[in-house]
């Protein structure tokens, strides 16, 4: 019998269809691998079998019995636990403080018996082979040992189905090691273990078998020893181009933006070569947490460069604020509008105009009949619907506040535009209409950045593709040879070549 | 366009229902002596509110004015027994209070120490340096031409009506016509967002602070000319009246939302209150639970009128 089974699992969010009947499946003493690519659905099934989140129709079995109305809670108290990539401890509690949380239950007003807490949380570190004392905060502990302290409150629960999302995110190949023979160990202790990566070679080294999801459907569960590393690639894409792109063939133009060797250590960025003409859209592709908001960061002076060297139509340029960014032509409209593309309060008028209240005024005085005529003139030619040029951005849609957000940097009169998720979260005609103003933007000579976890955007928009890998940019592929399958071999790591390290299988 | 002032409208409408229960039971209240009573009572403290306005726009507090207040009037009178002609005089104590709240923005723009611990930090080594300062004695006998500045008590009180007024015209004013005054709004509304769009939201947090501090200097002076000595404990709980004010004027505690208008009605409302229940024959002792009861109701209120749009879309 399988100890934990989910069942044709559905998942909306806001009309949007994240998961499309999941199957998954894990046995006792076994490492399950979960791969796919961003999107394709891998966290809301885990938030679904935590009970973080509730599915619209389909099951999970814990040991052959299916869980009516699933909650965090209840599926604690099955055994099950997560341990995320940043581990979610209590920074200024110490370990055994830490441990005991996870282990008290009862009323508020019980009496917690602090020695015997410290004796469990002492085995439970002899347990799992940790050296670390149990008396020291948690903040003072590394990353590899916040997660080993996460493993240990893991188990102190009972918990006999741990889910480990990127778990090697962070740490050192030694670091990674000592996982993987921590995990060895738990499998022998007839612990279930669904192992999620975007390190595909880790794979093969620790998981016994591995299901691929996309797009929210199961698309197979192979066992590991028989499935090779290009063949999980190719079960990863493999999607239809499902939008049609208005991609115009533009002349291209000068080189505008050119960086050599760009890096700065703070944003775990490096080496970074790319260059942007005019009339061109250079596509940013990359999984998360492969740097292409940290390089575009950079590139607009937010975390300025600390190595290598960036040039404007070819003129080496130094660009240490927003500021001088600006003043170089260059714009970025930022991930994540809601929070700091727009200011929700202002109106229409005054968040077209922020980027430029230094031209707009006279000594500091606002024009504000230029004001209107500004923002009225790009509420027109992007096609912002708005009650009036008053009304706080809040009341906007979403596609709506994006096309401000991006009418504030066109009135900067940029050459080279850095768009991070322009289609994030807005819906399909608003999307098709900012894919059309790309168009028109390349058409007048802008040189484009765009950075997007969508690959169908990425193919049917892009002139070139630059793709990162852990801080860097490790390929470019020109749109006549770019292919799903060629962008996600290089973002899942360069080495395309089998690995010989199958330790176990 | 109304809806956007609905917050301000709520509390010029309660106020005006005061002043019609005013007129219908104690008419006497709307006397000349009394109206002017109030106006120069309030005068200090409409310039204090003005600062604290633009402080809780940006998403700060400052809680240290009422100490601030206490040593600019206290330099003030220094400054007047030394002979210090009038306009040296005011720059002088408006360059004191800019100075005092340089410190404290330093510290909050700068090093990004949270407003109400390092304001609160500074209220408390203010006053008590003030006290060891002056051993807690007042500064007396100020000479003739510090009083009224100078000018006669009938002058003088036109003189400071005008004054506190002209700098509120000139602060609503620039707040909506002024670059920086929208860069205030941004910073308050959200400090990434306005970094993201090229502003500097550490030197608007930090110019806000100094703002602040000479217009409790302003606000010192304004005060101190009216009285023959100064004492050294002025301006207590100034910081709580002026905060009242600009909570009950509909200003969003949390920064980003309000205007000044709002703070004028706010300052007139809790202003006058007390005063009304005096004429109204009302024991005295209500007015601090009136008053509570009022900011309380604004409070509420703004949870309720106040974020349309920012959840709902």
């Amino acid at each position: 019998m399988p100890l934990l089974r989910a069942i044709s699992i559905t998942k909306s969010f806001a009309g949007v269809r994240a998961l499309r009947g999941v199957d998954l499946e894990l046995q006792e003493a076994e490492v399950h691998a979960l791969v796919g690519e961003n999107g394709a659905g891998k966290s809301t099934l885990i938030k679904i079998i935590t009970g973080a989140v509730e599915p619209d129709a389909g099951t999970i079995e814990v040991n052959g019995r299916a869980i009516e109305n699933n909650n965090p809670a209840l599926a604690r108290s099955l055994g099950i636990a997560a341990i995320y990539q940043q581990p979610a401890l209590f920074p200024d509690l110490t370990v055994t403080e830490n441990i005991a949380l996870g282990l008290e239950q009862g009323g508020s007003w019980r009496r917690i018996d602090w020695r015997k807490r410290r004796r469990q949380a002492r085995e439970l570190m002899g347990l799992i082979g940790a050296g670390i004392n149990p008396e020291r905060p948690v903040s003072s502990l590394t990353m590899p040992e916040q997660q080993i302290v996460e493993i240990a409150r893991a188990l102190g629960t009972g918990a006999n189905i741990l889910i480990m999302d990127e778990p090697t995110a962070s740490l050192s190949d030694r670091e990674v090691e000592n996982l993987f023979r921590m995990i060895r160990e738990l499998r022998a202790r007839r612990v279930g273990i669904i192992y999620i990566s975007h390190r595909l070679d880790e794979l093969f080294a620790v998981a016994d078998r591995v299901t691929v999801l996309r797009d929210g459907q199961t698309i197979a569960t192979r066992r590991m020893a028989e499935v090779t590393r290009a063949e999980l690639i190719r079960l990863m894409v493999g999607r239809e181009l499902a939008a049609v792109f208005p991609k115009r063939q533009v002349p291209i133009g000068d080189v505008l933006l050119e960086t050599r060797d760009l890096g700065c250590r703070a944003a775990g960025v490096h080496g970074v070569n790319l260059s942007v003409r005019a009339g061109e859209i250079l596509g940013l592709a990359g999984l998360a947490g492969s740097g292409r908001t940290e390089l575009a960061r950079i590139l607009f002076g937010l975390t300025p460069a600390d190595s290598g060297q960036i040039s404007v139509r070819g003129v080496a340029a130094r660009i240490a604020s927003p500021q001088q960014a600006i003043r170089l032509g260059l714009a970025y409209v930022p991930e994540d509008r809601r929070r700091h593309g727009v200011i929700l309060e202002m109106p229409v008028s005054a968040n077209t105009t922020l980027a430029i209240l230094p031209t707009l005024s006279r000594s500091g005085f606002l024009d504000s009949k230029s004001e209107r005529i500004i923002a009225a003139g790009y509420a027109a030619r992007l096609g912002v619907k708005t009650p009036s040029l008053f009304a706080p951005v809040g009341n906007l849609s979403g596609g709506n506040q994006q096309k401000v957000a991006l009418g504030r940097w066109l009135a900067t009169d940029p050459a080279v535009i850095i768009l991070d998720e322009p289609t994030q979260g807005i819906d399909v005609g608003a999307k098709a209409e900012i894919h059309r103003l790309m168009g028109d933007l390349a058409e007048r000579g802008l040189g484009i950045i765009m950075i997007s976890s969508e690959l169908p955007e990425i193919l049917g928009m892009s002139d070139r593709i630059a793709v990162m890998h852990e801080g860097t940019i490790v390929g470019v592929l020109d749109r006549a040879e770019a292919t799903q399958q060629r962008i996600l071999e290089l973002a899942l790591g360069r080495q395309a070549a089998e690995p010989t390290n199958r330790t176990h299988a | 366009m109304l809806s956007r002032y609905r917050r301000e409208g709520a509390a010029a409408l309660a106020y005006l229902a005061l002043l019609l229960v005013v007129a219908g039971v104690a008419p006497s209240f709307y006397s000349a002596a009394n109206l002017r009573d109030l106006v120069l009572n309030n005068a200090p403290v409409l310039v204090a509110a003005t600062g604290m306005t633009l402080v809780i726009l940006v998403g700060q507090i400052d809680i240290s004015i009422g100490a601030q207040f206490a040593i600019c009037s206290v330099v003030a009178g220094w400054l007047a027994k030394a002979g210090a002609p009038m306009p040296a005089l005011a720059a002088a104590v408006a360059l004191a209070g800019g100075l005092m709240g340089a410190v404290g923005g330093g510290l909050v723009a700068g090093l990004g120490i949270p407003s109400i611990v390092v304001t609160l930090a500074m209220m408390v080594a203010l006053r008590d340096g003030l006290r060891w300062a002056t051993e807690g004695k007042w500064v007396q006998n100020l000479p003739e031409n510090f009083q009224w500045f100078g000018l006669g008590q009938g002058a003088g009180q036109w003189l400071i009506a005008a004054i506190a007024l002209g700098i509120f015209v000139a602060f609503a004013w620039g707040m909506s016509n002024l670059a920086a005054g929208r860069a205030v709004y941004a910073t308050g509304s959200d400090a990434e967002a306005a970094r993201l769009a090229s502003l500097n939201p550490q030197r608007v947090t930090f110019g806000v602070f100094v703002l602040m501090g000479m217009l409790a200097g302003v606000g010192a002076l304004l005060n101190s000319i009216r009285f023959s000595d100064v004492q050294s404990n002025a301006g207590v709980g100034l910081e709580l009246k002026a905060i009242a004010a600009v909570v009950v004027g509909g200003t969003s505690i949390t920064g980003g939302r309000g205007s000044l208008v709002g703070t004028l009605i706010g300052v007139a409302l809790l202003g006058t209150i007390g005063t009304a229940l005096t004429f109204m024959g009302i024991n005295p002792y209500w007015e601090k639970a009136i008053q509570g009861a009022i900011i309380l109701a604004a409070v509420v209120s703004e949870k309720f009128l106040g974020r349309n749009g920012r959840d709902g879309s």
